[in-house]
């Protein structure tokens, strides 16, 4: 099988910072790939230079067999890149549905109510809150309008920068089944970056840790799950 | 708040008014006998300062700490289309003005004046209260509208509705020329920047004299005719005047009329099409970006051209409201086009409720009418006027109509 993303020896530099050292890794069609590590390790890092922002300071990044090293932010969603990026980023002041609605900007107009069913199954306590200005929902609710609205845009590869974060473990639980959801029922790939390994690798197909701005380790879920050095760094008290 | 702390701020506001007072209100030029004197009038400056930190020391000490002023009002729990409902009483109003009691010269032509501002502070909406992008310098296209018409109708003999686009569009591509060196600016340095561009426009229309006359400004612009037939007692012979058409009496009154009609048409041109805008994509990416750009891009949201689409469209329709402003006054100068101007615009769309339609019109007749009643107390106008504007972003700091109308519900189409 070939990739649909792979990223070879990339570097990134904030300044004279440099934040990512020369990462490889791949994604293939249909995978769930998992990303952990520590904080400021360039997770979110990564994700935004395969996003064009910032640009890769060296190396490749290629999707579906294209070379899209250069390429803006702005136009991925064109290529079929979707982001939920760190922090969320909903629009407080408007409502539930307008924030779906944006998540479509580029889409068909007529595909729009059926693909608004499809989030409302998939998320049914957002149909509740159609109306609802979104800064006034709960972190959860947010988090899940956050992914609703990345896959508004009927996306190829889904990238979601910690969907975790901050959620009740029953949500943590709840948000991880909706990810497998998406990946088996819809067929969109995706990059994931965790904290919280255990349930991500448990999740994923495969995934990688990054340390300082490179890839340390990486392997199938379940071997990084069961690798004495991952249980200690990152598993460490339980299930976390 | 304890009584030290209030004692502290209480000396700092008094501080304050003491260096403002000193130079305002301290020292005045007197015409005396040997000529022009100073006068120093210290005992004012001693009552103001001491008048300022007594309010402050009872306005501290009443006031729970950290808490902002207990002024702020709710509005009471209107039935959801009230607005609209209020919006239509208003429409209908302003439709039949002229042909009420009240619709003598003086209101009607108060009334377009009103319209003119209302249009503007739409226009100014899109770019400010829409896409969030904070212009000073907004004068700049009315004047490029005002001018267009004034200097094509001048000189080709177009009509106002020829022209009526063209100062559109021009105002629209000045909007652009604008927009490209600010799309990276924001906040703080885009107010700062658009303030420049306004200035210099004001400045190259002053000192270009072949072109816009300089200072003395251009007179005799044609004023409107009713598609072809003017408005005048004795028509030109071949030309059939405005009131023969209709077999009535002159009077000079039908042609403000008539403008007061045609502002009214335009400025709910304004308003409907930002209404249809903002259920189109384009117009909900504005909102979008006000709120956050990242995540704008990462929805595939081109910036550059949500931005210059604001800048140019806002712009647009302050070039149509210059093109009817050239043709209502007859006369037009740079002195019309100065940064007060601006900011009284830009003050009507911050008091509405920044992106309120309706507020926008509330603000407008508010800050228009309230100068124009105080006309009595012409010495302490100003100061009334700085007054209640202190008073209402005290009370409702969120602007008169903070409310936002979601652009969509399901079941409506939207
Ligand atoms: N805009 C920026 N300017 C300068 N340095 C930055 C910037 N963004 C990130 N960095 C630095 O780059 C490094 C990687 O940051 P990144 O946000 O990718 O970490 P992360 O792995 O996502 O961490 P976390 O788990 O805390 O989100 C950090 O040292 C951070 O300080
Ligand atoms: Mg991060």
């Amino acid at each position: 099988m070939t990739a649909l993303l792979s990223i070879e020896r990339v570097k990134a530099r904030y300044g004279p910072v440099e934040a990512l050292r020369g990462v490889s890794l791949t994604v293939d069609e249909g995978e769930i790939v998992a990303l952990i590590g520590a904080n400021g390790a360039g997770k979110s890092t990564l994700l935004m230079t395969i996003c064009g922002a910032p640009k890769a300071a060296e190396g490749r990044i290629v999707y579906a067999g294209q070379d899209i090293t250069g390429t803006d932010l702005h136009d991925m969603v064109k290529l079929g890149i979707a982001q939920s990026p760190e922090g969320r980023r909903i629009f407080p002041r408007m409502t539930v549905l307008e924030n779906l609605q944006m998540g479509a900007y580029l889409g068909d107009e007529r595909n729009l109510s059926g693909d608004l069913e499809r989030m409302f199954a998939l998320f049914p306590r957002l149909a509740e809150r159609k109306y609802q200005r979104a800064g006034t929902m709960s972190g959860g609710e947010q988090q899940m309008l956050a992914i609703g609205r990345a896959l508004m845009s009927r996306p190829r590869l889904l990238l979601l920068d910690e969907p975790s974060l901050g959620l009740a473990p029953l949500l943590v639980a709840q948000i991880f089944a909706t990810i497998r959801e998406i990946n088996r029922a819809q067929g969109v790939t995706v990059l994931l970056v965790e904290q919280n390994a255990y349930h991500a690798l448990r999740l994923a197909n495969r995934g990688y840790v990054l340390v300082n701005g490179e890839i340390r380790m990486s392997g199938t879920g379940q071997s990084l799950l069961d690798d004495p050095d991952i249980r200690k760094a990152y598993l460490a008290g339980g299930h976390g | 708040m304890p009584f030290p702390q209030a004692l502290r701020e209480a000396l700092m506001a008094a501080f304050v008014a003491l260096m403002l007072a000193i130079p305002l209100i301290g020292f005045r030029l007197a015409d005396t006998m040997q000529g022009l004197a100073i006068e120093t009038r210290f005992d004012w400056v001693a009552w103001g300062v001491s008048a300022v930190f007594v309010g402050r020391l009872v306005l501290g000490l009443l006031r729970g700490r950290g808490r902002p002023l207990g002024l702020a009002i709710k509005m009471p729990a209107l039935p959801p289309n009230a607005s609209t409902m209020f919006a239509l009483v208003l429409g209908v109003f302003a439709l039949v003005l002229p042909f009420t009691p009240l619709g003598d010269r003086y209101t009607v032509e108060l009334a377009i004046t009103v319209l003119i501002y209302v249009m503007l502070g739409w226009g100014l909406n899109i770019v400010v209260g829409l896409a969030g992008l904070l212009d000073l310098g907004y004068v700049a296209f009315y004047a490029v509208g005002a001018y267009s018409y004034a200097l094509f109708a001048i000189n080709f003999g177009w009509s106002f509705w020829l022209c009526l686009p063209i100062a559109g569009v021009l105002a629209a591509m000045f909007g652009v020329m604008l927009g490209f060196p600010v799309l990276r600016l924001r906040g703080d340095y885009l107010a700062i920047v658009t303030l420049g561009f306004g200035e210099m426009i004001r400045v190259i229309l002053l000192n270009w004299k072949e072109f816009s006359g300089g200072s003395a400004g251009l007179t005799s612009i044609p004023r409107p005719s009713f598609f072809g037939f003017p408005f005048t007692a004795n028509p030109e012979p071949g030309q059939t005047a405005f009131h023969e058409l209709f077999g009535l009496e002159f009077s000079p009154l039908q042609r403000i009329i008539f403008l007061y009609y045609l502002i009214f048409a335009l400025a709910l041109l304004t308003n409907f099409f930002t209404l249809r805008m903002r259920k189109l994509p384009i117009g909900r990416a504005w909102e979008a970006l006000r709120e956050d750009e990242i995540a704008c891009r990462a929805l595939g949201i081109n910036p550059t051209n949500v931005k210059l689409s604001a800048f140019a469209l806002g712009a647009m329709f302050g070039g149509f409201a210059g093109a009817f402003f050239a043709t209502r006054q007859g006369f037009i100068s740079p002195e019309s086009f100065n940064f007060i101007e601006s900011a009284v615009i830009l003050a009507i769309v911050v008091l509405g409720g920044m992106g309120s339609q309706l507020g926008v019109v509330i603000a407008a007749a508010f800050l228009i009418l309230i100068p124009e009643l105080l006309r009595d107390f012409s010495q302490y106008r100003m100061i009334m006027f700085g007054f209640a504007m202190v008073l209402i972003m005290l009370w409702r700091p969120q602007g008169l109509v903070a409310h936002r109308e979601p652009s969509i519900r399901l079941g409506a189409k939207a």
